[in-house]
């Protein structure tokens, strides 16, 4: 799966999209496949990440947390201490460079707990474009601090009204805008999802993490964790150790409980169909519409997933687990009182599956986990929660 | 020949071009959608394109969002558009084209789909979001129940690319007119004009040609018949209609509408 051609994983992926964005998503491949090897390019990118967003980002030993838990010693990778305070940033810079080598004036993107949109909004001001970022209202809500942080970038936000005003709603209204200003858009999708080449296109931007990850670690972690909602962290996590003998999981929102219905565990729950450009697992119902999903982070809240770990799991290549909300917040308090890190809600979900798993490690193994945001964003809803289930936390 | 083909050999004949009306199942209820179809039928109107809704139309704008917000609310369903399919067909003998998103017939498995929609008495399908690249489990499934698979195309498919849809498509070819979604009113393009011209210049007779989205007047469809458009289609100007008017005066509201639209499809 270096580059599918014709933008199929498996049976997975492809592009199922209006006559009208088919010139777009030609030309956006073709740019993409001029300048994804091209040194020049390479270069500035490599520059951006390196002086503007921080890379190399640090693998930090959780020692705290390894000794609490007792199993397998837990690295963290880092994404969290990027600039923006996620690894979004690693996509939005690479997007947006392509974007002006396209001479694309007019940049929109879609954003669920808005980190996305911030790291959009923060590549497109530094390389002066302009931004227009559509996000669900729920999450205007749920995540108003990064709405403020995108305003004071420069960037106009649109809350999304329909469906479930959620990730999945900004999406829909982002492509009726490519759709319409198809011309002098380019359209900046901040998760492995949607038509070839985006799943392909994002997934190696992000891999700059596995690379690394495999850079800094003495020898070759035994586990590596990540969460997954769209599924970049992880497929940038997974990616570049796909050739190792490492276990591999990606950890899902399973919010209320998988059997409560209320959760965003596409790929432990769902069933095959196409949504959004392309074809992979969805939360569906038995007449093919799509399900409103729940989580308690913004952006796992999301009932499709990345086209590349719908093939990785029917590979049985990387394992799929999930984590419920309340698990999440457990992980989220632990990392907090042992690491004092905040990871965002997302990272935490991959955070309460390493405590799962560590435990039945020997002591010599080693768990890389992909910490991929901060937690500032979520404290509200942290705080939110803790009051309405109170219980000796 | 498909009751599509036959239609439009029909209207040649007269020398009349074809009006063609979009619906959404379901909205506001199944009622107002019978008065609606019956009001189209008096109206004139020759084809009808039944909506069904999906719950994310990505390819739609507000008016035709909320008609699928409402209709799925109202527990619109697969079957049920069936059965509904059925009493109309029992009734006319009118084309009838179900509009949908790929998902749902996907989901069900395209040559399941497709030969329960035939059995109700549904002669052909548009999927705003298949493209080409992956439609020939839905175009083979299509052709094994001899049902047209119509296509769409925009100003800015590339000629080599029409040529491919035209090749795949059937009953006819559905030239978006605009860039954008569904049921924006705007006045008629250059780039439209030009890529009607192109487009009939293209494919040479060989499969109509109808252009849809923004068409809400009879003006519009004057102007999209001079140029030279083998069918005009309408909808979210019927939608409009249907949200302002209770379900007792909808079939005479729909039929003078459509008849007001239909006048405007002879060629002078």
């Amino acid at each position: 799966m270096r580059y599918p051609k014709d933008g199929r994983f498996g049976e997975f992926g492809g592009k199922y999209i209006p006559e009208t964005l088919v010139p777009a998503i030609e030309e956006l491949e073709e740019y993409y496949l001029k300048f994804k090897n091209d040194k020049n390019f390479k270069k500035e990118l490599d520059y951006y990440l390196r002086e503007y967003a921080g890379r190399p980002t640090p693998l930090y030993f959780a020692k705290n947390l390894t000794q609490k838990i007792g199993g397998a010693k837990i690295y963290l990778k880092r994404e969290d201490l990027l600039h923006g305070g996620a690894h979004k940033i690693n996509n939005t810079l690479g997007q947006a460079l392509l974007a002006k080598k396209m001479k694309k004036k007019r940049i929109i993107a879609e954003t669920g707990a808005g980190q996305h949109g911030v790291a959009t909004a923060m590549a497109c001001a530094a390389l002066g474009l302009k931004t227009e970022v559509y996000m669900g209202y729920k999450d205007t809500i749920r995540q108003k601090l990064n709405v403020f942080r995108m305003n004071l970038l420069g960037c106009k936000v649109y809350p999304v009204k329909s469906g479930s005003q959620t990730l999945k709603d900004a999406i829909n209204e982002a492509i009726r805008d490519w759709i319409t200003n198809v011309k002098t858009t380019y359209y900046l999708l901040g998760s492995a999802v949607g038509p070839h080449p985006y799943p392909v296109m994002v997934r190696d931007f992000q891999s700059i993490i596995g690379k690394e990850i495999k850079q800094q670690m003495k020898k070759i972690p035994d586990t590596v964790i990540a969460c997954v909602g769209g599924g970049s962290n992880a497929i940038g996590t997974f990616y570049p150790l796909m050739d190792t003998d490492t276990e591999m999981i990606g950890v899902e929102a399973a919010g209320k409980g998988l059997k409560s219905g209320h959760h965003s565990a596409t790929l432990s729950a769902g069933s095959k169909g196409v949504l959004h450009g392309m074809m992979t697992y969805l939360l569906q119902d038995k007449e093919g519409q799509i399900k409103e999903t729940h989580s308690i982070s913004a952006g796992l809240d999301y009932p499709g997933v990345g086209p590349e770990h719908s093939y990785l799991k029917d590979e049985k290549r990387v394992k799929y687990r999930s984590a419920t909300d309340a698990e999440v917040i457990d992980a989220f308090l632990m990392l907090a009182r042992t690491e004092g890190i905040l990871p965002a809600l997302e990272s935490a979900h991959a955070i309460a599956e390493a405590i799962k798993v560590a435990k039945k490690m020997k002591k010599s193994e080693s768990i890389v986990v992909t910490l991929s945001g901060r937690g500032d964003k979520d404290v509200e809803v942290v705080q939110d929660y803790l009051e309405k289930n109170v219980k000796n936390r | 020949m498909s009751r599509i083909d036959k239609k439009f050999e029909e209207l040649s004949l007269k020398n009349e071009k074809a009006l063609i009306a979009y619906i959404m199942t379901g909205y506001p209820n199944e009622k107002a959608t019978l008065a609606s179809v019956k009001g189209l039928i008096k109206g004139g109107v020759d084809i009808i394109e039944l909506g069904f809704p999906f719950s994310d139309p990505l390819a739609d704008g507000p008016i035709i969002q909320n008609a699928s917000t409402v209709s799925l609310a109202g527990g619109t369903k697969i079957d049920g558009f069936f059965k509904l399919v059925k009493k109309i067909r029992k009734e006319t003998d009118i084309p009838l084209i179900l509009m949908t998103y790929t998902n749902i017939l996907y989901h069900k498995g395209y040559p399941k789909f497709i030969s329960e929609a035939k059995k109700a008495g549904i002669d052909g399908f548009i999927l705003p979001d298949m493209s080409i690249e992956e439609s020939s489990n839905y175009v083979n499934a299509a052709k094994t129940k001899k049902e047209d698979v119509i296509f769409m195309i925009s100003p800015n498919t590339s000629k080599k690319r029409i040529q491919k849809i035209a090749k795949a498509s059937s009953g006819f070819l559905y030239l978006v007119a605009i860039y954008g979604t569904t049921g924006m009113k705007t006045e008629i393009k250059n780039y439209t004009v030009k890529a009607i011209r192109d487009v009939k210049k293209l494919v040479n007779g060989k499969i109509p040609v109808g252009v849809g989205f923004g068409i809400s007047s009879p003006q519009d469809v004057k102007k999209y018949v001079k140029i030279g458009v083998d069918a005009v289609i309408v909808g979210s100007a019927f939608l409009r209609l249907i949200e302002k008017t209770p379900t007792n005066k909808l079939e005479q509201k729909i039929s003078s509408f459509a008849k007001s639209l239909k006048r405007q499809t002879k060629v002078s």
